[in-house]
């Protein structure tokens, strides 16, 4: 078990394949990320693939504070990503809300429904920013924290399950 | 999931995805191949701006405005600010003006690019999807250079703009706007001459005249249908009165009028900032305005990448707005959405409905239900894409063939504007 946790962790660190969701952002910040896609900044150059299935993806590349309308599609995608998972939120808004913060459908940042690993401020981030923060999450990624992260992951379900249930009575 | 007609077939679409911009969701009815039905659900974006505008002062506003889009910033703030100066009566500087039409042109041309890649991706075309985003780079630095930021410029204030443009930058714009009229020339040559490319858009998503009269269509969707609206012309704001405009009509009527509309729109605004440019007036960029408000009314407009733009203010005479409505170019091409769809076929839906270029993102899965077998198939946006892709090209138009040479000597232009 010791050598496979190992193995998939070196095989992440080589080609991590992304999925992209939006909970609410201006498209600022997404437009930026797409950028760092195309040709100027190429992810994909370094082994980043960017993939449409969260049944496939490894990292949740979230942008925008959470809205009441998609709170609910955010936690269904990053349940079904397959742990160990990582999250970065990309933008200021991701991270706190930002400007939209105490909007009455805004819930805050991406951290009031999911776990996030990486907080990637800016208004709007730049690509080069997204490249260094998906570097970061990697270099961070030995094979510990893999162990780790996938048990606090579950913890984090099991504390969001109680939280879902908070909100829902409110 | 099914109609009580046999052989219906409903699709629902979205709403979330990881795509491009926001998510919408779709509901389609199918019959055999053809859309007859089309439910359109968008709001998942929804973060109540407009509540939020309304407690804060007009000076955080600005922020706030430029973030209802991170792709047409520039527009909304612009239709905010001169709203406001209306109402206080300031007369803003003429060198501001025209530093605001500089960057609304900038600002086109960035997401007419971003448009045309979107676009070329959803028919398969990644080539041209990543020559049109790498062009916008070029848009982007300019936008960064002038505003310091690539996206969410912040350049607009109240009574002006906050930064101004000196002969350096002038003439660097200049430099990098040849080499982008070169591309946008080659794109268009494309679009007029390429067959595969007009056999896959012509007739797609078709909106005509009429139709786009009673829908209450705007921006480059209007025009394709032959309506020359274009508020620049019609109802002149900033420094457009002054500016040559040739407002550009096509009358396909389709997704095929669509692009060359978008396309000459950027040689357009190329030549627009050019005009500017050379005729930047001197003087001062600031008027001073005063924080509160007089009580009062106004609309104003704006003419988006998207379309016509409306904001709505509504002051009590204090320094926060009583209310603040913006009717974003999108909203209104969305109603004439479901006309385009209905009667065409499933394959063409990615592209009729990235061709309104809206604000949607969805990849969601789809559940293909098929009501006489029971037999259930899983769509996303993305699979729906390479199906239409698959059902073109099983039908003998496959993109994927058109070979875009390098715009001659590109290369050696992008170096020589580094340099
Ligand atoms: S951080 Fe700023 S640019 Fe990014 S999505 Fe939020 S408001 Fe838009």
């Amino acid at each position: 078990m010791g050598i496979f946790k190992k193995l998939v962790s070196w095989g992440q660190k080589k080609s991590p394949w992304i999925i992209h969701f939006n909970a609410g952002a201006c498209n600022g910040c997404d437009i930026e990320f797409i950028d760092s896609l195309t040709p100027k900044y190429d992810i994909e150059r370094i082994g980043i693939l960017q993939h449409g299935s969260p049944r496939h993806a490894d990292i949740l590349i979230c942008t925008g504070a959470v809205t009441l309308q998609t709170r609910d599609r955010l936690i269904q995608i990053y349940e079904q990503m397959a742990s160990p998972k990582y999250v970065i939120a990309v933008g200021t808004c991701a991270c706190t809300g930002g400007i939209f913060n105490g909007c009455y459908c805004v819930m805050g940042g991406i951290d009031t429904t999911i776990p996030v690993d990486v907080y990637l401020p800016g208004c709007a981030v730049r690509p080069e920013a997204v490249i260094d923060a998906i570097d970061k999450l990697l270099n961070s990624n030995d094979k510990d924290k893999t162990k780790k992260k996938a048990k606090s992951d579950k913890q984090k379900e099991v504390s969001e399950e109680s939280n879902e249930e908070k909100s829902d009575e409110q | 999931m099914s109609d009580n007609s046999s052989n219906r077939i409903v699709i629902p679409l979205g709403p979330q995805h990881p795509a491009l911009k926001e998510p919408g969701s779709f509901t389609l009815t199918l019959e055999g191949e053809k859309v007859v039905n089309a439910v359109i659900g968008i709001g998942y974006n929804h973060r109540g701006l407009e509540k939020a505008l309304e407690s804060r002062t007009y000076i955080q506003n600005l922020y706030m405005i430029e973030r209802i889009c991170g792709i047409c910033s520039h527009t909304h703030s612009v239709a905010y600010c001169q709203a406001i100066e209306e109402m206080c009566g300031v007369e803003i500087p003429m060198r501001a003006k025209y530093i605001r039409v500089i960057i609304a042109e900038l600002e086109r041309l960035h997401s007419h690019l971003l448009w045309l890649g979107v676009a070329a991706h959803e028919i398969g075309f990644d080539t041209l999807f990543m020559y049109a985003w790498r062009d916008r780079e070029m848009v982007l630095d300019m936008l960064a250079e002038l505003c310091g930021n690539r996206v969410n410029y912040g350049i607009n204030t109240l009574g002006g703009v906050r930064r101004d443009i000196d002969d350096n930058d002038a003439h660097e714009i200049k430099k990098i706007l040849r080499v982008l009229h070169n591309q946008i020339s080659y794109y268009l040559e494309l679009a007029t001459n390429e067959p595969t490319l007009i056999a896959r858009l012509a007739d797609v998503g078709k909106l005509n005249h009429d139709d786009a009269l009673k829908f209450g269509a705007v921006g480059p969707v209007a025009r394709a249908a032959g309506i020359a609206n274009d508020v620049r012309k019609i109802e002149p704001y900033a420094a457009y009165d002054e500016v040559p405009v040739n407002v550009i009509t096509d009358d396909h009527g389709d997704v095929l009028g669509r692009t060359l509309v978008r396309v000459k729109e950027m040689l357009e605004s190329i030549s627009i900032i050019r005009y500017c440019l050379d005729n930047l007036p001197a003087g001062e960029i600031l008027a001073k305005v005063p924080r509160k408000v007089p009580a009062g009314e106004m609309i104003s407009r704006t003419e988006a990448p998207r379309g016509e733009n409306i904001h709505y203010i509504n002051s009590d005479g204090s320094d926060i707005p009583y209310r603040i409505r913006v009717r974003a170019p999108s909203e209104a091409n969305w109603h004439g959405m479901k006309h385009m769809l209905e009667g065409s076929f499933l394959a063409d839906v990615p592209i009729a409905i990235a061709a309104i270029d809206p604000c949607y993102s969805c990849t969601d899965r789809a559940i293909f239900v098929n009501s006489d077998n029971g037999e259930s198939r899983l769509y996303d946006w993305k699979g729906l894409r390479e199906y239409s892709i698959k059902w073109h090209r099983d039908r003998g138009l496959n993109i994927a063939d058109i070979q875009i040479p390098m715009a001659k000597n590109y290369i050696q232009i992008q170096r020589k504007t580094n340099d």
